[in-house]
């Protein structure tokens, strides 16, 4: 039997009831007095040089309450890393993408806020738009920004081990690459925000955020405002997926619009809004050559990528960073080299989404892995078996697998699918593919240097005890957090899960640093944990001090307070409760101290109960560049296999079954580890089958709505077999790690791989759409071979890269 | 209007996602794309559902409304929400009041659907969290749960 009570159960999650009744306020259901509502001029062109912004006939139009500018935003720059701050709340001389805002305006109803819109008179002079990577960097094309020569946002060139000695000690090398599209988070609930001011100049902004934490510092500094001036609350949040964790310019211009009209504003994103902000999946060209030894050791892995960023930084230098770092593991690799660069384009800005950086040179490292699988004649798990990690163990970029279980996720895999069987059984147009991957666990460091806490919070007891609330700027936005919260204090403080109320998503409440990186449960539940704790200790403490003995006697369970050693007199304890509450029905009854009673005993010598607790990770990872971004206190890890079944006539692919397992250390709520590996294999899916945003060639999203860019339902995503895996992480509270982001690192690949089994033919191009397989199959059928357009994008973009890491290394 | 007669002055552009949302209060109907795409204002127009945000205010005129508000009966859950909050087939909650209706109304023509029906009458709404498997079963459990009422 679990030694736990609430923790590791599948409660029902704290917010599932008022969701299901439609209860739940999200930012589009608010409404404050007096509220104006804001519309934004955007850049109808990709690229040119604004001239003149007029906005007089917009301002007289009746109905109209007030108009901001770049006169007004000023030229503060912002952005989520501080050493890329690229973007200003408006376009200054020149727009970047089709969608960049350029004035906002707000006004009485949201029809009289867009016809204001259309009365603002503007030059843009267009420049031509650099719209792909080779475009971008190629000699003599438009540069972007000043400050990004080449178009180049940022240049990564790591080594570590001798890749060049490792190759002649590998017997045999494979190289490939691999093209994906960009992708849009597509959460259900557009963005939206509130704001409203005070007469003192106190700001609170309602918005749908990840990171209300970052937004609030950003407003701070964008605005010039004093930090304390600057509340930011986050309402219910409809998913978030990466996109929604940074301050946005809609969310600046709203606040600009309240300090200047007064009056509350309202901003919420149309659908089309959504995809223009984007901020999602970049496009990624990873080029890999992996060496190995004849028994399947790998010895080595070069690695080449080019991204495309959008017009902006965003969370780019992340990125470039990640998609690198997370192929330290989960594989003995002792040889690594990586070199990339990211550059700007006139499109959307990409940035964090779900396995942040990661998934596609995932996927390409995984397919690789397969084929060497096949070229030594081994069996893909036996080849992954034969070189994972073990907990302990260290990357060779210094990444520390506290506790790592991908042997035992790789194995329940081959085990629940039936793998071996299964292999030799499939029929006609029937593959299986198996992949692995791993994800931090909460980002090591915060995106500003800093020292701060990365989450403090606070539990208070009702004056009774019958509620314990929690307060904490952490943000739920649907994966499940505020229950994850609610079951550890239920568990430290030994009530029932409905006496513990959560209020998360506030910076009044305290710090964190928010929904990013997987880290809520592990960083969040230490220092809600370590609350709790704080609080036991001061009901204890009051409580001795009554009937004798030293605090730690006592233990906290089943409601009760009781006394390890021996009975205790509580009965003038009880007396005085139950003359306090004459004409209540609820009073405490039997033999034991009651929670309720040791409480309000406490909060009569002491007065407001309150516990804090916070938390930090410690010291992470090596001191070269870049060494920060993979670093956490814990990685979780995954395996899948996937079956799928392509149709050789349409190209369709379809996924027959899936077998999930995720370590994710301590499942703290198995329903909700679950869902998470679940929804992961649906984001997963639509990333690997169908999902792209096209641009047109002037840079417009041409599919920038729900119909046509396509991501799964109900008929596409089949059932999944999940298992839960438990490894213990020594840093995780309970032993607790991650699952949101490690649980999609395995599908992509488990599909490509799976596809290969049922066509032979190894895509080197995302997605795998039936119009790419048939033609594909098509190829195959007519010449033996297939060529992706990939093929001459990859020769090309690789040749610059060595032409640039030559030139790097004679400086 | 969820059982109750309602007689109003609507505008003639008027949807009825955004009458129900802003002049009844309404807020259980999402507004998630505006287009009839995501599904997420999905309501049931005589038992049917539509997706409110493309179909006129005026179109309600003599038919009987159901929003996810009027499902429970008072404090009661309907049999559906409590298998979805059982089952754990909510996470950001978005998609749930759609999802929601569109299954009362399988249920509703079908006691006794197999999951590919299922999967078949919740394709219009879209849901980016649970990957749909939790919200399959739990419409399976309210099923079970309905026949042995």
């Amino acid at each position: 039997m679990s030694q736990y009570r609430i923790l590791n159960s599948r409660a029902k999650r704290v917010d599932a009831a008022d969701k299901a009744t439609g209860r739940t306020q999200y930012i589009n259901d608010l409404k404050r007095p007096g509220m104006l509502y804001a519309a934004l001029l955007q850049s109808p062109v990709a690229h040119g040089r604004l001239h003149r912004v007029d906005t007089a006939r917009a301002e007289t139009l009746p109905g109209v309450a007030g108009v901001v500018t770049d006169d007004d935003a000023g030229d503060i720059k912002f952005g989520v890393s501080p050493a890329r701050y690229d973007e200003t709340v408006f376009a200054i001389d020149k727009v970047r993408y089709l969608g960049e805002e350029i004035v906002a305006v707000a006004a009485e109803d949201p029809e009289t806020a867009f016809e204001a819109v259309s009365l603002i008179d503007y030059d843009i002079e267009e420049l031509p738009a650099v719209l792909d990577m080779p475009t971008a960097l190629s000699e003599g094309a438009p540069q972007l920004f000043d400050q990004y020569p080449g178009n180049v946002t940022a240049e990564v060139l790591q080594h570590f081990g001798d890749v060049e000695a490792a190759r002649t000690q590998a017997d045999r090398v494979y190289t490939d690459h691999l093209l994906n599209k960009m992708q849009d988070a597509a959460f259900l609930e557009p963005q939206g925000c509130i704001a409203e001011v005070d007469h003192h100049g106190n700001l609170t902004l309602w918005t749908s955020t990840q990171t209300p934490h970052y937004v609030q510092r950003t407003i701070a500094m964008v605005l010039g405002m004093p930090l304390g001036k600057v509340r930011v609350v986050k309402p219910m949040v409809g998913g978030g997926f990466g996109p929604k964790a940074s301050a946005s310019n809609l969310e600046l211009a709203v606040c600009l619009l309240a300090l200047k009209t007064g009056r509350p504003v309202k901003g919420i994103f149309s659908r089309e809004q959504v995809f223009l902000r984007s901020r999602g999946r970049h496009q990624f060209l990873h080029h890999m050559t992996v060496g190995v030894k004849d028994d399947g050791t790998l010895v080595f892995l070069d690695h080449q990528a080019c991204l495309d960023g959008g017009a902006y930084s965003s969370f780019g230098i992340a990125t470039i960073y990640y998609a690198g770092s997370l192929l330290g593991g989960p594989y003995r690799l002792p040889n690594m080299r990586y070199h990339a660069v990211r550059v700007c384009t006139n499109k959307p800005a990409c940035g964090a989404q779900r396995g942040h950086g990661g998934v596609i040179a995932r996927a390409l490292f995984e397919s690789l892995l397969d084929r060497i699988a096949e070229d030594l004649a081994m069996d893909p798990i036996e080849l992954r078996l034969k070189n994972v990690m073990s907990a302990g163990e260290t990357t060779c970029n210094e990444l520390n697998m506290s506790s790592l279980g991908m042997r035992e996720c790789l194995e329940e895999v081959r085990a629940r699918s039936n793998w071996r069987r299964r292999r030799d059984q499939l029929s006609e147009g029937q593959g299986l593919g198996v992949a692995c991957g791993f994800f931090v666990s909460g980002a090591g460091y915060p995106i500003y240097r800093s020292r701060t806490w990365h989450c403090t919070a606070v539990v208070q007891l009702s004056e009774v005890g019958d509620t314990a609330i929690v307060r904490s700027a952490s943000a739920e936005i649907g994966q499940g957090s505020d229950t994850v919260l609610a079951m550890i204090v239920a568990e430290e403080l030994g009530i029932p899960l409905d006496h513990v109320r959560v209020q998360s998503g506030d910076t009044d409440y305290s710090v964190d640093l928010g929904a990013y990186s997987s880290r809520q449960t592990l960083m969040t539940g230490h220092a809600v944990r370590n609350a709790a704790i704080d609080v036991r200790r001061q009901v204890s403490e009051a409580l001795a001090e009554i009937v004798g003995g030293p605090p730690e006697r006592f233990e906290f369970r089943k409601g009760l307070v009781i006394p390890r050693d021996r009975g205790i007199d509580f009965s003038v304890i009880r007396r005085h409760f139950l003359q306090e509450h004459r004409g209540f029905t609820d009073h405490p009854t039997g033999q034991h101290l009651t929670f309720r009673e040791a409480a309000r005993l406490a909060f009569i010598l002491r007065g407001s109960i309150i516990g804090k607790g916070e938390y930090k990770p410690f010291r992470l990872g090596g001191r070269y560049k870049g060494a920060a971004v993979g670093t956490s206190p814990a990685y979780g890890c995954s395996a899948q296999a996937i079956g799928v079944r392509v149709d050789a006539e349409t190209g369709q692919v379809t996924l027959t079954d899936v077998t999930g397992a995720h370590d994710c250390g301590f499942a703290i709520n198995r329903t909700q580890v679950e869902g998470q590996m679940q929804g992961s294999l649906l984001m997963g899916l639509g990333e690997a089958c169908f999902e792209e945003v096209k641009f047109d060639d002037l840079g417009r999203v041409v599919n920038a709505n729900l119909a046509e860019y396509k991501i799964p339902t109900a008929l596409d995503v089949p059932n999944m077999t999940p298992i839960i895996v438990e490894s213990d992480e020594p840093n995780g509270p309970y032993g607790a790690k991650e699952v949101g982001e490690g649980a999609i690192m395995p599908t992509i690949p488990a599909i490509m791989n799976a596809v290969y089994d049922a066509t032979g033919i190894r895509f080197r191009e995302l997605p795998l759409n039936p119009e790419r397989v048939r033609m594909a199959l098509k190829a195959q059928r007519e010449h033996g071979a297939v060529s992706f357009a990939s093929d001459e994008l990859c020769k090309h973009i690789v040749a610059l890269l060595s032409a640039r890491r030559d030139q790097q290394s004679e400086e | 209007m969820n059982g109750r007669e309602y007689e109003v002055a609507v505008s003639p552009k008027r949807t009825l996602a955004e009458f129900l949302r802003d002049d009844l209060g309404l807020t259980g109907v999402k507004l998630g794309c505006g287009e009839g795409e995501c599904g997420a204002c999905t309501v049931l127009l005589d038992g049917r559902p539509v997706t409110s945000c493309i179909v006129l205010a005026l179109e309600a005129q003599g038919h009987e409304v159901l929003t996810v508000e009027g499902l429970a009966d008072g404090s009661e859950l309907h049999s559906l929400q409590r298998a979805f909050v059982k089952q754990g087939a909510i996470q950001c909650g978005f998609c749930t009041p759609g999802m929601i209706l569109s299954a009362k109304a399988l249920l509703d023509r079908n006691p006794d659907p197999s999951e590919d029906e299922i999967r078949q009458a919740l394709a219009g709404n879209l849901c980016r969290c649970t990957g749909y498997q939790k919200i399959v079963e739990a419409v399976k459990l309210a099923t079970s749960e309905r026949g042995q009422e």
